[in-house]
């Protein structure tokens, strides 16, 4: 059988770096294949070739056995091949069927092509099981269901080589698993499913075949049934990774934070945290687990004083937290960090870093007055000895101090932020999904970074919404769900199908 | 393709002279239709502007008031501030300085009236955007909207002023007394001689001043580094601590205050009375320098300097050639905004292809 994809020899530059060299594999049609690799690995490259973003320096790509030039993803879709990113392309405040239809209108009157457009994602919905309204709004679909919107936009446009981005990235556990189910049901009718991920697990349970990628080229093409997540991962990384790694015995000291009937209610009324409850104690890290948007967000928020609460104690060992009688939020931050808590927070591009700034400018984001000599003026030159020396620690690359930041890959961005809150000595560190986005090289050392921490007797909070990534780090785990906490777990009593029941509210106590 | 792509020096340079360029042969092309050849009318331009020791003078006159209204806007838009209210604030900032003379300006020597007079212009400016800037921190009323009607206001309120209180019994002009000689800025022509019956004062010197303090306070500062982090991410200067709210209420009080000063040059260094319009578009101007300058102090000295050029050259230009009005300043300066301002990025796309063809 012809292969559906089938790249030869390809090999793409952008200026020095070598993002392909010869890479060559081939995708069995009707198949999942997964492709893994570290964060520059080479894999977007190589997708945006397929997709016809990018063209080849050198070399072939083979569609359904036939050589292609794919010059605009145009083509790309004429060719049936779709891609659904990671990033959902989708018009918030369109419905469902006005979004599929986008570009494919054809002609000046909307109504009749709608009224047949709606007829024929009904029956796609049908014929995929896909549970997705076409008259819904997308602001209102859940992050999961906006995804099974991009990928019906793909088979609407008839895609029968789906290629897809990280796309569990932002599901919780059970939409992953509605998802695969979906990619299964694509298998069956013969389409052939390109899946790109950082999470070794999914490529064991759903695909066939698995290509390796590390440094832009191919490390290994293996059959899924024939290989590990080990092996995987040392194929990643090109080194053995420590999958359980070292820590002190668990020893908190005194009580560090302390919330204590925590409220939030939003301008729209609506409760975003009821009556929250918990405390940290130094050296121990406590993890808060839930889906994503089910209230951990805002008590980051409010603890590093980006947000007021509505009602509630917070003590930082043992005063309170000096946020009585504002009206906003507006530099309090600064308060808060002057008191030791530190931050790193879950949306790094938003809010930890000014893209803008080069990576020492950035290296001193919320410390700035503390560096402030005589008039305020800035040393610049001992703060570039200090980034540079941080940069080294933290083992950041390229470790060039006057590069824009915005040019580092995320993994290095967020080694960035870590490594100038680490470096500030905080008595509290708050962390929100440390390792979004990141690769297991970075996970590994990051993970090692806040075990450190712990060891050393800083008091760690922790949001993730990877149960891998708590199980990994916490000694306590406090599961979160619709804005109160649902139950409180032990490291040792870690239980995936018990948290998941707490997560979706489900007392099982 | 972005023009982070270009090299530094690409941008700083390549592309605003590209950009100006540009504007310069499509002013060319028009006043080859109106009947001149475009090189000598560019030559007298040059000529009177530049080469001519007391057309520099005036260059360099105008070049002062620009660049105080040139930096006006930029610090705001160092803040992500867009004032477009330099223009009232100038003319409040006129007021304010006019108001400290005719009280004192017959009492106290010039060595401390000259001062005060300047400080009472920075602090009328810093008053009339103080609200401006205090509606967009905490009411969320966009700077853009509420300093483009605070001119409209400011004008009908000195004309108000100015007609009713401030015009000598007996005197048709719409104008303030003149000042007493204290109040008189010194002029350069007395170390230069060479500039001739120039009013080039030393508020050009203040100027120049003022532009290395800026480029101090925004690059070398705690409080520059604020400024610049609060203008291009707001959520990450929140999470750094920075109140964004007084960020923007100072910030705004300092364009003010920057744009008043840009009174002192004419009103105390050439008219030396306060008199209706005085400002005459200079607020506005300072928009295009700021965006021509990128808000660079060297880029503001050097496009206010062209911006004087074209007044002083636009003038001169229209004397010797009467079939080019006067309006033709205004049009080659609604030209280079546009080039330099709106369509900046022009050329980038086709510069960086060009650097992309090299590294291969």
């Amino acid at each position: 059988m012809q292969p559906a994809v089938e790249f030869q020899h390809i090999s793409k530059r952008f200026g020095a770096v070598h993002a392909n060299r010869d890479v060559s594999f081939s995708i069995a049609p009707g198949s999942i294949h997964g492709v893994i690799g570290e964060n520059g690995a080479g894999k977007s490259t190589l997708m945006s070739i397929l997709y016809g973003y990018y063209r080849a320096d050198s070399g072939k790509l083979l569609i359904n056995g036939a050589e292609q030039n794919i010059r605009n993803s145009q083509e790309a879709i004429d060719l049936g091949i779709g891609m659904v990113h990671q990033h959902f392309m989708l018009v918030e405040n369109m419905t469902v069927l006005d979004n599929v239809m986008l570009g494919t209108e054809g002609g000046f009157r909307l109504k009749p092509k709608r009224h047949e457009v709606e007829a024929k994602l009904r029956e796609i919905c049908k014929r995929y099981s896909l549970d997705v309204d076409p008259l819904a709004t997308i602001q209102d679909l859940s992050v999961g269901v906006q995804q099974r919107v991009e990928i019906l936009k793909q088979i609407y446009r008839s895609a029968n080589i789906l290629i897809l981005d990280e796309p569990t990235a932002v599901l919780t556990v059970q939409e992953t698993a509605s998802l695969f189910e979906v990619l299964r049901l694509f298998k069956e009718q013969g389409k052939t499913i390109i899946l790109i991920t950082h999470k070794l697990q999914e490529i064991l349970e759903i695909t066939d075949q698995v290509t390796v990628m590390r440094g832009g080229t191919v490390i290994g093409s293996v059959a899924t049934k024939d290989t590990t997540t080990s092996q995987m991962a040392e194929m990643m990384v090109g080194r053995p990774i420590v999958t359980h790694l070292p820590r002190a015995a668990y020893a908190p000291g005194e009580t560090v934070l302390e919330v204590k009937d925590l409220n939030l209610v939003n301008s729209q009324k609506v409760s975003l945290l009821k009556n929250v409850s918990f405390n940290i104690r130094a050296g121990e890290i406590v993890a808060i687990a839930g889906v994503s948007g089910n209230g951990q967000s805002e008590i980051l928020e409010v603890l590093s004083g980006m947000r007021l609460p509505t009602s509630g104690k917070l003590q930082m060992q043992g005063k309170d937290l000096p946020f009585a009688g504002r009206k906003d939020a507006d530099g309090l931050p600064a308060t808060f960090r002057d008191l030791g808590i530190a931050h790193v927070p879950e949306d790094r591009l938003r809010d930890a870093v000014v893209k803008n700034f080069s990576v020492m400018m950035n290296s001193f984001l919320g410390y700035q007055k503390k560096l402030g000599k005589a008039f305020g003026l800035l040393d610049y030159k001992s703060i570039m000895k200090n980034c540079a020396d941080l940069l080294a620690k933290f083992d950041v690359r390229p470790s060039d101090p006057d590069l824009r930041i915005a040019l580092l890959s995320g993994g290095n961005q967020q080694k960035v932020v870590m490594a100038r809150e680490i470096a500030a000595n905080p008595t509290l560190m708050l962390v929100g999904q440390p390792t979004r986005g990141v690769d297991i090289g970075t996970i590994e050392s990051l993970h090692t970074r806040l075990l450190a921490m712990r060891d050393a007797g800083i008091a760690i909070l922790l949001v993730s919404v990877e149960l891998e990534e708590v199980r990994a780090l916490a000694d306590r785990i406090l599961v979160i769900s619709g804005g109160a906490i649902t139950g409180e777990l032990k490291a040792e009593e870690f239980d995936a199908t018990q948290i998941g029941c707490l997560m979706g509210g489900i007392h099982t106590h | 393709m972005n023009q982070a792509d270009l090299p530094r020096w690409a941008t700083a340079f390549a592309l605003p002279l590209l950009n100006l360029f540009s504007a310069l042969l499509v002013a060319a092309g028009v006043i080859y239709l109106l009947g001149e050849s475009p090189v000598e009318s560019l030559s007298i331009l040059v000529n009177s502007a530049v080469l001519n020791p007391e057309g520099l003078g005036y260059t360099l006159f105008y070049a002062a008031t620009f660049i105080f209204t040139g930096l006006s806007v930029s610090v705001a838009m160092q803040a992500g501030l867009f004032n477009i209210g330099s223009e009232g604030q100038m003319y409040l900032g006129g007021l304010g300085l006019t108001l400290v003379l005719l009280w004192l300006d017959s009492s106290l020597p010039g060595w401390l009236l000259i001062p005060l007079a300047m400080l009472g212009a920075a602090v009328f400016g810093a008053a009339w955007s103080f609200l401006p800037g205090y509606l967009q921190a905490k009411r969320g009323s966009h700077v853009v909207v509420t300093t483009i009607m605070f001119n409209f206001i400011s004008a009908s309120l000195m004309n108000y002023i100015i007609v009713s209180f401030m015009i000598p019994a007996g005197q048709q002009n719409t104008a303030s007394r003149v000042f007493a000689d204290a109040a008189w800025l010194p002029k350069l022509n007395g170390l230069f001689p060479i500039l001739g019956e120039t009013p080039l004062n030393i508020s050009f010197v203040l100027a120049l001043l003022a532009l290395v303090i800026y480029g101090v306070m925004v690059w070398r500062t705690t409080w520059g580094y604020q400024l610049r982090a609060t203008g291009l991410n707001q959520h990450a200067a929140h999470y750094a601590g920075i109140s964004i709210s007084k960020t923007i209420i100072v910030t705004m009080m300092i364009s003010g205050a920057l744009a008043g000063l840009a009174a002192v040059n004419s009103v105390m260094g050439s008219t030396h009375y306060l008199n209706l319009n005085f400002p005459a578009g200079a607020g506005f101007i300072g928009i295009a320098i700021a965006l021509m300058g990128r808000q660079h102090p060297v880029g503001i000295l050097l496009s206010s300097i062209l911006f004087g050029a074209l007044i002083q050259g636009g003038f001169d230009l229209s004397l010797e050639k009467p079939n080019i009005p006067t309006e033709t300043f205004i049009f080659i300066q609604g030209l280079i905004i546009l080039f330099c301002g709106a369509m900046e990025n022009l050329y980038a796309p086709a510069l960086s292809a060009l650097f992309k063809r090299k590294e291969k």
